[in-house]
């Protein structure tokens, strides 16, 4: 891996690997622990695999009271603790430490109530995003939530990452889909944020928790919000000679009044890979092509439809065409769904990017793309869900050839400055991790970083929940606490008062 | 006794940096118009943020809006009005239940409290729009969080630590907000002579299907005759609201006709008429007597709520009615007494949530926790993330005690 530095090992840990794993066993009797290192190979890395570590020891537990256990026992005596769900991070928010417990939620796959007069389905965290909606389908309710990896990822995990998908723009990102949650912190106390109600009371624990990373506690149950299936779906699948064009036509759907279900945007090459693993019938005579479903009341995705063609028209569209069956706006996700293996059949790697920009950069940010990839020497496709500004570059590289790992990183972190640049962030949603984490000041300054940290110190005092992730380098809480100015050092301010 | 009235962020900065240094606390004003929330503070001075005023971003087109923090509401959703926009969170005026004028109330005020409205049940609250913000802790330490963009999840989420804080971890400067559009069209149905138990049944079977109903209230019997000037009389009326484009809407209120046809008498309100009713929802008006009589907001499970106001009124004389599809109950107690330890007990026997005290006589106010307590573990983690961000306790110190 490229010269990402972790926290070094703490020599103590390691000296003491039996009995720490000893003491596990007696915490999680049975099967739930692993320590054979063949056996945690399976859980040496996450979806972001050009990282991989053994852990120190593999804990799988099936209670809470498991959990509050072993987290208290780490915390007592200073050993590091790495919570993973499903193991489908993008960032390597999972990725293990070599002195880390790594904490397993997988046995945590029981859904506890569906409860459909308040819309709400209490699952544990190991749950995927999909068994929610598979529990509630039947009755036509599902959980608008939905990353690409929906039939594997956690929900526990979705709320670590604050996952999104391509629905987020009209449904929300996780954070607007889940009411509560129960969570195990650092020193084995067991907390509820929200619950079957709507809002917090006090400070939006909730709110701050997700998308923390695994960084302030390790969740054990979920509850969210689920929705009536909408009446019907159709979808457009429009082409266009330029990406302006094509940016312009979402910006207008947007500008109408409308907010579509879902929006996506392919470039070139990525309409070729999809088209030719797949052959969904894209047009391959188009620089950009824009997928925008319309979900609701067939009355109402009808007349938008005609608005959507309208405006797709107005902006210099050369092809339109307009699902007439389930079957066929299922064929026009289908490339778009295959993009990255898709792609991955015309390169033999592939790495993610994720940022978010202002929707209205979109060509300048794609005319710099253009640029890096010359200067790089390596191809880039490019997915983006377009009505919220998520883009995500796939740069084409071969792991094979010395160097071109680092080329595709260094590539990457180019292009995340660039969407910072133009006002948008690093990651839309997966996560800042390890992978984004020495970019995080490109985005904020030490202040901005100190604030997010001070969260932490409140979460997780000693630093030992998932550490070397989202923060560059993690200052001492007690360094933090200090405040430098005191009395009459400090002039009074000169501003206007009465 | 010093008022602080700054117009920039570096000014506010300087204010709040003096004020670390002496450690000498300060109250955090926008309009005062939640001012009567929460525990009376007592502070010598004052940083009255009105002052931190405009638009500094309004691009329509990306659904984003970024201004200073002491920027009027009522200016705000005028700007976006023209433009055919919204908070699609419908944050609610306390003016009129708290006896001071109407349309009053900044825009950091509106995310510190983490205001809301009907819509709240399908749009969510400020915490679910606020993209980013620029704020000053109490370590007077000017910080950033988020961005303007919807999808971002680079760095923990402060902007939302800041909903619902109250002033008591860092004074806003900036928020940036995601905007959206505004219905074109919108009616409500009524069911009228309802029950509570029929209501909120009526609400979930509204819910549950796929009209995609925008808000459900039950206001009833006698609660009814005041809202929109009593125009609707004053039997029980079990509303729901249906929001978007014009065609969609017929069929989707048609749709609740026929799923709702056996639950009782049905009328529709359209257009200027609905949106007056669900305003004087939002605001509480049924309750703005102009008195200070203790009233309560409670937010619990839409199914559990009712009941629980029904074990209340065995030993209270209260008035209650419904939003959120029954899960936000506005209490008005008929006695002096807020009677906070009957109404927790029973909102935790009956599911949980929580209630707050939102108006009230100061010396109740000072007496009783006005904000649900937490539980021990949970209100430590609490006091630590305060101790974090405002160790002298110089910002609002007390209030959400």
């Amino acid at each position: 891996m490229s010269g990402l530095a972790m926290p070094k090992p703490d020599a103590e840990t390691m000296r003491r690997r039996a009995e720490i794993v000893a003491d596990m066993r007696i915490i999680v009797p049975g099967e739930g622990v692993v320590d054979a290192a063949n056996e945690m190979r399976a859980f040496e890395s996450d979806g972001l695999t050009a990282y991989r570590q053994l852990p120190l020891v593999v804990v799988l537990p099936e209670t809470v009271a498991q959990v509050s256990r072993v987290l208290k026992y780490c915390n007592e005596r200073n050993i590091r603790v790495v919570p993973r769900g499903s193991g489908t991070s993008l960032s390597g928010g999972a990725l293990p430490l070599e002195d880390a417990v790594l904490l397993v939620m997988s046995r945590f796959n029981r859904i506890l109530a569906i409860d459909y007069p308040n819309r709400i389905v209490v699952a544990q965290p190991g749950v995927t995003n999909l068994g929610i909606t598979t529990a509630v389908e039947q009755e036509g309710f599902y959980y608008a939530p939905d990353p690409s990896s929906q039939i594997a990822c956690s929900i526990g995990g979705n709320v670590a990452e604050n996952s999104g998908g391509v629905h987020c723009l009209k449904y929300g990102l996780t954070a607007n889909n889940v009411l509560g949650i129960e969570m195990v912190l650092m020193n084995g106390e067991v907390v509820r944020l929200g619950g079957s109600h709507l809002d917090q009371e006090g400070y939006d624990l909730l709110g701050v928790m997700t998308g923390s990373e695994g960084l302030l506690g390790v969740v054990t149950e979920v509850t969210v919000r689920i929705l009536k299936k909408p009446e019907t779906a159709r979808a457009l699948l429009i082409g266009f000679p330029t990406s302006e064009e094509g940016g312009q036509c979402v910006a207008d759907i947007i500008g109408a009044g409308i907010i579509p279900g879902g929006m996506e945007m392919m470039d070139r090459p990525a309409i070729h890979a999809a088209e030719d693993f797949v052959h969904a019938g894209y047009p391959l005579d188009v620089e950009a092509l824009l997928i925008v479903e319309l979900d609701g009341p067939s009355v109402e995705v009808d007349h938008l439809i005609g608005l959507v063609e309208a405006i797709a028209y107005r902006n210099g569209s050369s092809t339109c065409r307009i699902s007439q069956s389930e079957q066929e706006r299922l064929s026009f996700w289908a490339g778009r769904k295959a993009a990255f293996p898709a792609v991955g059949r015309i390169s033999p790697d592939y790495y993610c990017m994720d940022g978010t920009i202002p929707r209205k950069e979109l060509p300048r940010v794609l005319a710099g793309m253009r640029d890096l990839s010359e200067k790089y020497g390596l191809g880039v496709a490019n997915v983006f869900h377009a009505g919220d500004g998520n883009l995500h570059p796939l740069i084409l590289y071969d792991a094979n050839v010395p160097g071109e790992l680092d080329k595709a990183e260094s590539f990457g972190a180019d292009i995340l400055r660039l969407c910072v640049e133009v006002g948008g962030v690093l990651t839309g949603e997966h996560g800042v991790g390890v992978e984004k984490r020495d970019l995080m000041p490109e985005m904020f300054n030490q202040i901005d970083l100190d604030q997010q940290m001070r969260v932490k110190c409140a979460f997780d005092p000693n630093h030992l929940l998932n550490p070397g992730k989202v923060f560059p380098q993690l200052r001492r809480c007690a360094e933090l606490g200090r405040m430098h100015v005191h009395r009459g050092q400090v002039a009074f301010p000169d501003i206007p008062r009465f | 006794m010093t008022t602080f009235t700054p117009s920039t962020p570096a000014e506010t900065l300087s204010t709040i940096q003096w004020a670390a240094a002496e450690e000498t606390p300060l109250e955090i004003l926008g309009h005062g118009s939640k001012r009567g929330i929460g525990r009376p503070l007592q502070t010598e001075h004052t940083l009255d943020l009105s002052r931190l005023t405009g638009v500094t971003l309004y691009e329509p087109a990306e659904l984003v809006l970024s201004t200073r923090a002491g920027t009027p509401l009522a200016e705000i959703e005028k700007l976006l009005a023209e433009n055919g926009q919204q908070f699609a969170f419908e944050p609610m005026d306390y003016g009129p239940l708290l006896g001071s004028e109407p349309g009053k109330g900044t825009i950091g005020g509106v995310l510190a409290s983490n205001l809301s409205g009907p819509r709240r049940l399908k749009a969510g609250a400020a915490r679910d729009h606020i993209l980013g913000v620029a704020a000053v802790s109490g370590r007077g330490e000017a910080f950033k969080s988020g961005g303007r963009v919807v999808k971002n999840v680079t760095g923990y989420d402060l902007s939302k630590l800041m909903a619902n804080s109250w002033g008591t971890l860092a004074v806003l400067t900036d928020v940036t907000f995601k905007v959206l559009p505004a219905a074109e069209t919108e009616v409500t149905l009524a069911i009228r002579g309802l029950l509570d138990d029929a209501a909120v049944a009526a609400m979930a079977l509204a819910l549950g299907s796929s009209a995609e109903v925008s808000s459900a209230a039950h206001l009833p019997e006698r609660i009814a005759a005041k809202v929109a000037g009593g125009k609707h009389g004053s039997d029980a009326a079990t509303l729901l609201r249906v929001e978007g484009f014009g065609p969609s809407v017929v069929y989707r209120i048609e749709a609740l006709r026929k799923l709702l046809d056996k639950a009782g008498p049905l009328e529709e309100i359209a257009g200027e008429a609905s949106k007056a009713i669900w305003r004087d929802i939002r605001d509480c008006v049924p309750f703005a007597d102009g008195g200070a009589r203790p009233i309560w907001r409670v937010s619990m499970a839409p199914s559990q709520a009712h009941h629980m106001v029904m074990a209340l009124r065995m030993q209270a004389a209260v008035d209650a009615f419904y939003d959120w599809q029954g899960g936000l109950v506005w209490l008005s107690m008929r006695e002096d007494d807020p009677e906070a330890d009957l109404l927790r007990g029973l909102i935790r026997k009956y599911g949980g949530g929580h209630g707050t005290l939102v108006r009230a006589s100061a010396p109740h106010r000072a007496a009783l926790p006005v904000f649900e307590p937490q539980p021990p573990h949970l209100a430590a983690l609490s006091a630590h993330l305060k101790a974090e961000f405002d160790p002298k306790q110089i910002l609002n110190p007390g209030r959400m005690a």
